[in-house]
């Protein structure tokens, strides 16, 4: 065998080193240290972790957090701060100032520069009054809260109505899901705003006796009607995604080997599937909110949102409609918040979408 | 303890509907009528084509799909739908892919002690880790990784968390559904050593499901060929290498590659006339007769059944 070894020659080109030009004592043998390094690992980063370090190189993202953070604290700290209610009109010494009319920005009404300057201390009408001498900038305050509440409320009921229907659908599977998503098919094929209006106009009715004398009539009929409103029409497309994902992950060899390990369906849906498909159904949350406070502005400004004197921005929007020519103002304001906030859930969900979706990962 | 065998499937069936066309129904026949038997500590290797039916068998043994047909016995007992749960601590499966059968949202410790946690085998947290942190040491896991994610890990340490999971409830027969066809050659080699220490050390009886037919001979002490859905030779490894008799096992073996060129340039390769047919239009008679050399016409009639030719040599053939 030893002159076979010897009959080997080398090919001119070949790049491998010929280890017989070397004796043993010129190898070392690795040290601890050195056989560590082999076993480099990246540091160990959650999936929550990865996904928010991506987040923050976004900085559309991170600015439409910034914004949506000052947006939530002017309208929480902004009325304590203000000393007039959204439904209080302006008054001076105690009697009603009716020279407080349709002011422009911080300026002071006939009745309120008297008492200024006989010393008195008064709070600037930041952004004006109203035609019924209400300072603007408080109800456009109080219009940001109700327009994000509902935005916020009405998305999680989507997603509780649309998480439960679309898991049930997706891991049953078969005829069930078959009639279920037909169901689901019927209600995404009605025209939406023509729905959502004539719903809001019979709820309005039907349910003001129900609510009488109960917490819920501190909220207004409309406001109830028009969260029921989200919770019978606006799941759907939240279904679907819930569905289509667990249909995704259920084929998934991992969930076999939890059956094949025993578990009980209950715990792979919990162990395994909900966290496998959170960050989409998160994602997807964000995104339903602007759409929500839209739907919300939409039909204040038709009148059949929030109850007056209760304003919300889109019904803010509508009554500055009547003096648009003498101040539009009114207007821009109410319009700007409205945008800001929809532009900047929009972004921020694209941004978490792209920090979190794993299919778009790069 | 009554019998000598640790598991015995007997004339195992398993049909997949499947719709051709509209209201249209057949069966496609994965598994039909296998039957073999697992002494406790041995290992039966299982070989075949893609698609010929051995990852259904072995699912189907887990009861991961309802057999149409057939019985399966653990240690004696009927295996059914009422007591697998508590047959999954006596009998446990090594996925193929070790990517997509590790859940990613998981560290390793969680994944290892799931198991654990189903079966309710401990009863602190404190006790729960330490089982966590010696099975990730008999597999040659490094215990500060417990608190990593699955997508961390290289192909073989990935398979070697999944055999740990599959090692947690201290099983008696693991179910090996091809372990290490999704791994490099050099990783391979580990892995299959592995399975031979953890054999040696543990007793462990394995079902290992391979197309590989060098790593089978290398590990099983009997091997069983499937063609479409039947056993077509069982054999000791040894004897079936020497002395394959079924035509399929013949060519089959005639295409393991043999590292010496020398050997590979003059042997003769046996290669298949025409494809497998569909499982789901199955010739008639020997499923094996649209590609033998010495098909007949009794071929064409009778399905030949599993006939010992002596040593436990078992063969499904007419002719040869």
């Amino acid at each position: 065998m030893a002159d076979k070894n010897n009959d080997f020659k080398k090919n001119p080109f070949s790049l491998q080193v010929d280890l017989s030009r070397f004796s043993p004592s010129q190898f070392d043998l690795a040290t601890e240290e050195e056989k560590a390094q082999q076993e480099v690992m990246s540091e160990s980063t959650t999936f929550f972790k990865d996904g928010m370090r991506r987040l923050k190189k976004n900085p559309l993202a991170m600015m439409s957090i910034v914004v949506l953070v000052l947006i939530v604290l002017a309208c929480v700290v902004g009325p304590m701060v203000v000393p007039y209610g959204y439904e209080e009109m302006i008054s001076v010494n105690g009697r009603r100032d009716k020279t407080a009319k349709n002011l422009m920005p911080f300026t002071w009404s006939k009745n309120e520069q008297k008492a200024i300057d006989e010393g008195q201390k008064l709070f600037p009408h930041i952004l004006g009054t109203d035609e019924q001498c209400r300072d603007y900038f408080v109800r456009i305050l109080y219009g940001t809260r109700v327009s994000l509440a509902v935005g916020l409320f009405a998305s999680i009921i989507v997603l509780i109505i649309g998480l439960l229907y679309g898991s049930v659908a997706g891991y049953a599977g078969g005829r069930v899901d078959l009639i279920m998503m037909r169901i689901v098919d019927i209600i995404y094929s009605l025209p939406d705003m023509l729905m959502v209006i004539l719903l809001s106009v019979i709820m309005k009715e039907t349910l003001a006796p129900l609510i009488q004398n109960t917490v819920l009539a501190g909220l207004g009929v409309n406001m109830i009607s028009l969260f029921l409103v989200f919770a019978l029409l606006y799941w759907v497309s939240m279904a679907r995604l819930v569905r289509g994902q667990i249909l995704t992950i259920k084929e998934n060899e991992y969930i076999l080997a939890a059956r094949s390990i025993g578990a009980k369906p209950a715990r792979i849906i919990r162990q395994h599937i909900i966290p496998n498909c959170l960050s989409v159904i998160i994602i997807s949350t964000a995104l339903q909110v602007p759409s929500a406070i839209f739907t919300e502005s939409f039909l204040s400004f038709l009148g059949m949102g929030v109850q007056a004197p209760m304003p919300s921005l889109g019904s803010l929007a509508n009554a500055a409609r009547s003096g648009l020519q003498s101040y539009p103002h009114k207007l821009v304001f109410p319009a700007v918040v409205i945008c800001l906030i929809v532009l900047s859930f929009n972004l921020l969900g694209d941004g978490l979408r792209d920090a979190f979706d794993p299919k778009l990962r790069r | 303890m009554s019998s000598e065998y640790l598991v015995e499937v007997k004339d195992l069936k398993q049909y997949f509907p499947v719709s051709t066309g509209f209201m249209k129904k057949t069966s496609l026949k994965a598994v039909d009528g296998v039957s073999f038997s697992i002494r406790p500590g041995e290992t039966l290797g299982l070989v075949g084509e893609s698609g010929c039916g051995k990852t259904t068998v072995g699912r189907t043994i887990l009861r991961l799909y309802q057999p149409t047909g057939g019985e399966v016995l653990f240690d004696g007992r009927k295996v059914t739908n009422s007591n697998i749960t508590e047959l999954r601590k006596e009998m446990q499966m090594v996925f193929q892919d070790p990517y997509s059968s590790l859940d990613p949202r998981m560290t390793v410790e969680d994944i290892i002690g799931e198991p654990l946690d189903v079966h309710k085998l401990y009863s602190t947290r404190a006790e729960r880790r330490e089982k966590i942190l010696n099975l990730m040491e008999l597999v040659g896991l490094n215990a500060e990784h417990a608190r990593r994610y699955a997508h961390e890990f290289s192909g073989g340490q990935r398979q070697r968390i999944g055999i740990a999971r599959a090692l947690a409830v201290d099983p008696r027969f693991i179910i090996c559904d091809e372990p290490v066809s999704a791994l490099d050659v050099s990783i391979q080699a580990q892995v299959v050593n592995m399975f031979e220490d953890l054999q040696k050390q543990l007793g462990v009886a394995y079902l290992f499901i391979a197309h590989d037919l060098l790593i089978v001979r290398h590990i099983s002490d009997r091997i069983a060929v499937m063609y479409l859905g039947k056993i077509v030779e069982i054999a000791d490894a040894d004897e079936l290498n020497d002395n394959p008799q079924h035509p399929y096992t013949i060519s089959l073996l005639s295409a393991v590659p043999i590292p010496d060129p020398k050997i590979t340039r003059q042997r003769k390769r046996i290669i298949l006339q025409g494809d497998v047919p569909s499982p789901m239009h199955m010739p008639t008679g020997c499923a094996f007769r649209s590609r033998c050399r010495y098909a007949t016409e009794q071929c064409a009639r009778e399905c030949p059944s599993l006939a010992d030719r002596g040593n436990g040599h078992m063969v499904a053939c007419w002719n040869k």
